[in-house]
């Protein structure tokens, strides 16, 4: 119990843990979306795009979340924008935008060479440097987010089952695609602190796709997927607190774990778990 | 011996216990086969715009419309008639599908006109339409069961932020009886057979009560025995009155069962009762000349 609690007695380890959990929450729960409609390339995407931003804020000096949102929310746009009216493939179309605006950012930061140790922390992450007012706002957004989603439930469900018929039958099927887009900016933006740009992917993709293993209905899978989010946070934050590792490397790496143990124990398909059982029922039978 | 597994497959329900009906009427003599262009009930011409019929469950004058520049559709024009099941025949990438979200009004016209129940398609009209997509535009693997997929049909109605409750989820579950599913609600779509997956959309449609049905492809991939029971569900939503049009490329299923075809490859090559649109020459100008068919005799008694 002890060494549960002892780190508790840090406020930045207060800080951190009340942040990731948050942050693991949200990514959780918008993830499932990213999984189920094939966005994972948007998600890494977005994260690496809203770097230029970081960098102009950075030189602008002015906030450089709101710059990191503004640019990713740009990007989401541009891509929506321009997949819908080219002929080019939605991952193409990511590819080029992605590259283009981190690129845009190393050269904006290669050009001051002063400031690249302040903003290496968005590449990587460092939860347990957050600072009070970054929690407020972590929390803030959580809290639109969230509400976003409880909103847009049934719309956002049938648009990414189906997104012909949920159209014809009245949801309007590309606002809501856009709406979903700039929440996942906005749900990337509030995990760099945590993770970073690097690994943000990983946060919005495993859990989400570690509930999938473990359940065929959507409800549950939205409630898994926050579970495995959350006690990723959790205990990839203990990890990283008593094995002395970058915190978002942890969170990420617990996260991956819980992937692969679903995948072993999934009943979803002829997992690990149920092949050394039939193997052993087969052997158990030739005697 | 390792045991294979298998889905629900083999439990397939068929509904094949109605009496088979003919339906070869007597226009086939009457129209030469030269003549491609049938609109026997259409009083307009050719590509104006004035022309669609108020009555008309859908009417079509004069359409073009495509992607990225390109026409998919050219200069369409047809009506359907309320209480019509109509079937629309061409080969892949004639327009098929395209022809179904101009009808719905989800891809915009370059050019013509396109009336629904005598309006032009709006959010309010597609509320009376029940769209069946194509099966492999469906990701099978979504976690929902035949419930969840069904009830979705509840929420175009159903304003933002508001949830189904019990009298949604009781039309969905009236709607999985009438296709016969009410075994298989709360089973995950990816473990049903074709022929099930294709009724559990057509139950999608149903709960929304459409008068007219627009199915994409519904008996594509499923069986003989299946095909039947799938349009003999249609035919008893016909005979209630409402108006339905499915795409296919499967010709044998067209006589038998279809009040009207239409032959689309871009354009309307021919529009009128099957008997006069399964010719030899309609059927190779609508699918290219190498396409060795022979008209499909009369269904057999």
């Amino acid at each position: 119990m002890e060494l549960l609690t002892v780190p508790l007695h840090n406020a930045f380890m207060v800080r951190a843990l009340l942040a990731a959990t948050l942050i693991g929450l949200t990514c959780s729960v918008v993830g499932v979306y990213v999984v189920l409609r094939n966005m994972s390339f948007i998600g890494d995407g977005l994260a690496h795009a809203s770097f230029a931003g970081i960098v102009i804020a950075y030189l602008m000096k002015a906030d450089l979340y709101l710059g990191g949102l503004l640019c990713a929310v740009a990007t989401a746009l541009g891509i929506g924008a321009v997949s819908k009216r080219s002929e080019m493939s939605l991952d193409t179309t990511i590819g080029v935008f992605f590259t283009a605006a981190f690129a845009l950012g190393i050269a904006l930061m290669s050009h001051v060479r002063t400031y690249v140790m302040d903003l290496q922390d968005f590449l990587f992450g460092n939860v347990l440097a957050i600072e009070r007012r970054d929690v407020i706002i972590v929390a803030g957004l959580t809290a639109v987010t969230l509400a976003v989603i409880g909103l847009l439930y049934k719309e956002l469900l049938f648009a990414s089952f189906d997104p012909a018929s949920a159209g014809a039958s009245g949801i309007p099927v590309d606002a809501i695609s856009y709406v979903l887009l700039v929440v996942i900016a906005v749900t990337i933006i509030i995990s760099l602190q945590a993770v970073g740009i690097v690994l943000v992917a990983a946060l919005l993709v495993t859990p989400a796709a570690t509930a999938y293993q473990v359940t065929d209905r959507f409800g549950p899978m939205m409630a898994v997927s926050a579970l495995v989010g959350v006690a990723s946070a959790v205990v990839g934050l203990y990890v990283s607190y008593y094995a002395d590792i970058a915190s978002g490397a942890s969170i990420v790496l617990v996260a991956t774990l819980a992937f692969f143990t679903a995948i072993a124990l999934s009943p979803k398909r002829r997992s690990l778990l149920t092949a050394v059982l039939e193997a052993r029922r087969m052997a158990a039978r030739v005697k | 011996m390792i045991q294979k597994q298998t889905g629900g497959r083999e439990h397939e329900h068929t509904h094949v216990s109605f009496e088979e009906t003919q339906r070869v009427d007597g226009h086939v003599q009457t129209v030469a086969p030269a003549a491609f262009h049938l609109h026997e009930h259409s009083g307009h011409a050719k590509g104006s715009a004035q022309a669609a019929r108020e009555g008309a469950a859908v009417a079509l004058a004069g359409v073009c419309a495509g992607y990225f520049g390109r026409d998919v559709l050219d200069e369409v024009s047809f009506e359907v008639d309320p209480g019509e099941f109509v079937g629309i025949i061409g080969p892949n990438g004639a327009g098929k599908s395209t022809l179904l979200k101009v009808i719905l009004g989800l891809l915009p016209v370059q050019c013509g006109s396109v009336l629904v129940f005598g309006q032009p398609p709006s959010p309010a009209v597609r509320r009376h339409i029940g769209y069946v997509p194509q099966s492999e535009a469906i990701n099978w693997s979504f976690p929902v069961t035949v419930r969840d997929v069904v009830l979705m049909g509840t929420f175009g109605r159903l304003g933002l932020g508001r949830r189904p409750g019990p009298a949604e989820r009781a039309a969905a579950d009236q709607a999985i009886r009438q296709v016969g599913m009410s075994d298989y609600a709360h089973v995950q779509i990816s473990r049903l057979s074709g022929g099930q997956q294709q009724r559990v959309f057509v139950a999608r449609a149903l709960v929304q009560q459409p008068r007219l049905m627009l199915l994409d492809e519904p008996i594509a991939g499923v069986d003989a025995t299946t095909q039947h029971a799938i349009f003999t569900l249609l035919e008893d939503l016909k005979t209630r009155g409402t108006t339905i049009l499915a795409t296919t490329h499967d010709l044998s299923c067209v006589a038998e069962w279809f009040d009207r075809v239409l032959a689309l490859n871009h354009r309307v090559v021919a529009y009128g009762p099957p008997g006069a649109v399964l010719t030899r020459d309609t059927l190779s100008a609508t699918f290219g000349s190498h396409l060795l068919v022979e008209p499909a005799a009369p269904a057999p008694a």
